[in-house]
């Protein structure tokens, strides 16, 4: 029996497209989606917070910026707790100030800080901390999680721009041209 | 993460001897730990990923075998194993393995050195390293899948998890054909 092909290069194009079950900031039907991959406590998606807020403001409403959890929990033993907190924040509808909060803290994420910031946020704190013990969105995060790996996400961050994998710098100029050109 | 990758770089993996999909899995035995051994051949009977790495601790390396060992729950849930591979000797294994959290077994292609690298054709010559390459073994010992990585890039689980998936739709087909002949011959 002759097996699959050798040496075919993995899929590096996104099979789940970005849609209403993401996370979004900007219109779904925006000119340029750009999804990110990410780990709350991935030191290299800390450094690239801050661009993404650059580039979201130099867009504006021509791009949807998309945040799927990418979380390597055995190598950031905090990264599923801050991912789940970011899911639990969104139940109670900020999502967005969870995650902003998150990776300006990325060197306080046990979770005495992540009752702290949702206490921060006016959030139900208790029910916060609680969905996080009990792990309430390991599915959804799998699912997440899952979408990258058949996508081509080898480690975070990793980028999608309108479906395919940007595996350009992440320096404020190269994304801004690789947003932008298209 | 190193993903750049150029074009160049990606025709460059094609180049590689590496054993083709269609050939027996040579088999070998190497130390899993610094007091026990583990054979290809225990694994008959399951699909086996085995994943050469050029060395511990090195990032893309860490990276690599991390992704790894965060999609191994789907490896098992496709009936697989995984093994690494690397000619890091048994004790720098084993102090990876622990500092990773890894939870599946190193194996050192030590000594001789590479010797197994060899035999699947993904030795570098002159660095004395393994070429970063994937194996998919099927139940049977047959190599279904291989792929060999430009050196600095982490080549993601899909390839793996594809190939996992095609061996066992290819088991279920097997299996409901054999039940109707069965059913047949009755």
């Amino acid at each position: 029996m002759k097996g699959a092909q050798t040496d075919s290069i993995p899929a590096t194009r996104l099979t789940v497209p970005v849609a209403r079950r993401d996370h979004i900031q900007g219109p779904l039907d925006a000119p340029v989606t750009l999804l990110e991959y990410g780990d709350y406590e991935c030191p290299a998606c800390g450094q690239v917070f801050p661009i993404i807020k650059t580039v979201q403001e130099r867009l504006g409403n021509t791009l949807c910026f998309a945040f799927r959890h990418f979380p390597l929990t055995n190598v950031h033993p905090h990264s599923e707790h801050a991912a789940e907190a970011a899911e639990a924040a969104g139940a109670q509808g900020k999502f967005w100030m969870m995650h902003d909060i998150l990776f300006e803290n990325q060197d306080a994420l046990e979770d005495e800080d992540l009752i702290r910031y949702a206490t921060a946020l006016k959030l139900n704190a208790r029910r916060l901390i609680a969905e996080v013990e009990a792990g309430a969105y390991a599915t959804r995060l799998r699912e997440d999680f899952m979408s990258g790996i058949r996508g081509g996400v080898n480690g975070t961050p990793t980028f999608f721009i309108n479906g395919l994998r940007y595996d350009g710098a992440r320096a404020l100029n190269a994304l801004l041209d690789a947003v932008t050109v298209r | 993460m190193a993903n750049q990758l150029t074009r160049q770089q990606q025709s460059g993996s094609r180049k590689s001897k590496a054993l083709p999909g269609g050939t027996r899995a040579p088999d070998f035995t190497l130390r899993s730990t610094p007091d026990q051994f583990v054979s290809l051949s225990e694994f008959q009977g399951q699909p086996i990923v085995l994943a050469f790495y050029p060395a511990d601790w090195s990032p893309v390396c860490g990276d690599e075998m991390a992704l790894f060992n965060e999609v191994l729950p789907e490896f098992q849930n496709l009936g697989a194993e995984l093994v690494g591979v690397s000619v890091d000797g048994a004790w720098c294994h084993a102090a990876f393995a622990r500092d990773r959290k890894l939870h599946f077994p190193l194996l050192a292609d030590f000594e001789p050195k590479g010797a197994v690298a060899r035999q699947y054709g993904v030795y570098r010559d002159g660095e004395g390293v393994s070429e970063r390459a994937l194996f998919v073994i099927d139940a049977e010992g047959i190599i279904y899948w291989s792929y060999v990585s430009p050196v600095g890039v982490n080549p993601g689980a899909n390839g793996v998890l594809s190939a996992l998936e095609d061996l066992q739709n290819k088991k279920a087909t097997k299996e409901s054909q054999q039940s109707k002949e069965l059913k047949e011959t009755k």
